[in-house]
């Protein structure tokens, strides 16, 4: 079973209940946590563990060769990116642009653009205790999070068996990242806080889920300050609100110090164990 | 010399366009001959990527071998100005088109190297 944790606004505590709900879960049945943020992954501030595995991730980019190059254009006409640009007698490509979509690659009439790897980033598996934990890092100028995020996704199904529950931490917003983080999955907890921007941000992520056909439901973090408008929202749309985390300077504290919560503050054990109970529901209350 | 402005108008007393790949229109102009030419590139506002290199590919028609703007191109762009041997002078944004080319002028912008 695939969950996805997201939020919509970021620093609502996607991190926080993934690492939190992961551990947890993981002293019961088969849990991999995964962190698709690859962009600032962070889970692994929280999860250490022994590193089992490391691979270099790819994409694929065109590579010109002028030997037979006509020097047509078709390769800059079909680019939805303007990643490959036709200069004078040159054809020049911008990797960072590329979406590796091969469509230059395919019509280009004399078959000039094959298509090369070139390195966008690292995944890591570790283990830490009764948990797998899985981490894409995105190299520093690659602007494109999807295809990492996609090949990420691929590692954990190619590697842990369909009954594993697969806990992805997404990255926030709702923009392409967080549709390839969250497309998959068989439930969404949409994480946020009782602040007008959470507010305003949970019905955007809400919106976005809604489209995708996912069943989902909401966390309450920092229950306490703000307003009372999130719950209302979530009455008014009926839409489960799922579990509240208390702001509390403990919480902070543990946090800041890159600790777990839920051994050492009971609040967050009730969160997580309802959040859990949420889960094992949508999945039809069996446990792997 | 032929020189290119980014501007958000079409004659002297325009403002520059401080951005480079989505600026609103080129202005060119010919010292030798004082004709004035424009460009609408008002349409790089639908392309979500590669606004940079896509108008750096535009500007190379005109064939100036100077461009006056403001934040100056990012790297993409920068790349394919460097084809082009176009010289790049950065500081303009706040400007308008005349006070622009009275600042470059009297060599008050600042020149990009490497562009």
């Amino acid at each position: 079973m695939k969950i996805a944790i997201a939020s919509g606004k970021g620093g609502t505590g996607k991190t926080t209940l993934s690492t939190n709900l992961a551990t947890f879960m993981a002293e019961s049945a088969n849990v991999v946590l995964t962190d698709l943020d690859v962009e600032e992954p962070n889970s692994g501030l929280f999860v250490q563990g022994e590193l089992l595995h490391s691979e270099p991730k790819n994409k694929m980019i065109p590579h010109w060769e002028k030997e037979n190059c006509s020097l047509c254009g078709n390769c800059q006409k079909v680019c939805n990116f303007n990643a490959i640009l036709k200069m004078g007698d040159s054809i020049m490509v911008f990797p960072e642009l590329c979406h590796g979509c091969y469509a230059c690659c395919e019509l280009c009439p004399t078959e000039s653009l094959p298509m090369q790897p070139k390195q966008m980033g690292e995944l890591k598996h570790f283990r830490a205790g009764d948990l797998d934990f899985v981490e894409s890092r995105l190299m520093i100028s690659e602007e494109q999070a999807v295809p990492l995020i996609k090949q990420t996704i691929d590692y954990v199904d190619a590697n842990f068996p369909a009954d594993t529950f697969k806990i992805f931490d997404a990255p926030p917003g709702t923009s392409c990242p967080v549709i390839e983080a969250t497309k998959d999955a068989d439930l969404v907890l949409l994480i946020t806080e009782p602040t007008p921007f959470g507010l305003h941000d949970l019905k955007l992520a809400v919106e976005t889920v809604r489209q995708l056909g996912k069943p989902f439901g909401v966390v309450l973090n920092r229950h306490g300050i703000g307003d009372d408008k999130v719950p209302a929202y979530c009455a008014a749309e009926g839409i489960p609100l799922v579990a509240c985390i208390p702001n509390s300077r403990k919480i902070a504290e543990t946090y800041a110090a890159g600790q777990l919560l839920y051994r050492d503050i009971p609040e967050v054990k009730a969160a997580v164990e309802t959040v859990a109970a949420f889960i094992r529901d949508h999945n039809g209350g069996e446990s792997s | 010399m032929k020189l290119i402005f980014t501007t958000k108008g079409t004659d002297w007393d325009s403002p520059m366009d401080p951005r480079f790949g989505r600026t609103e229109f080129f202005f060119v102009y010919d010292e030798e001959t004082s004709a004035v030419e424009t460009y609408d590139n008002r349409a790089i506002e639908g392309e979500a990527h590669g606004a940079g290199p896509k108008t750096a590919q535009k500007l190379a028609e005109f064939g100036a071998q100077i461009l006056i703007t403001g934040n100056g191109p990012g790297g993409n762009a920068a790349t394919v100005l460097q084809t082009t041997g176009t010289e790049v002078h950065v500081g303009a944004g706040d400007m308008t088109v005349k006070e622009a080319y009275e600042a470059y002028q009297n060599g008050t912008l600042k020149k990009m190297q490497g562009a």
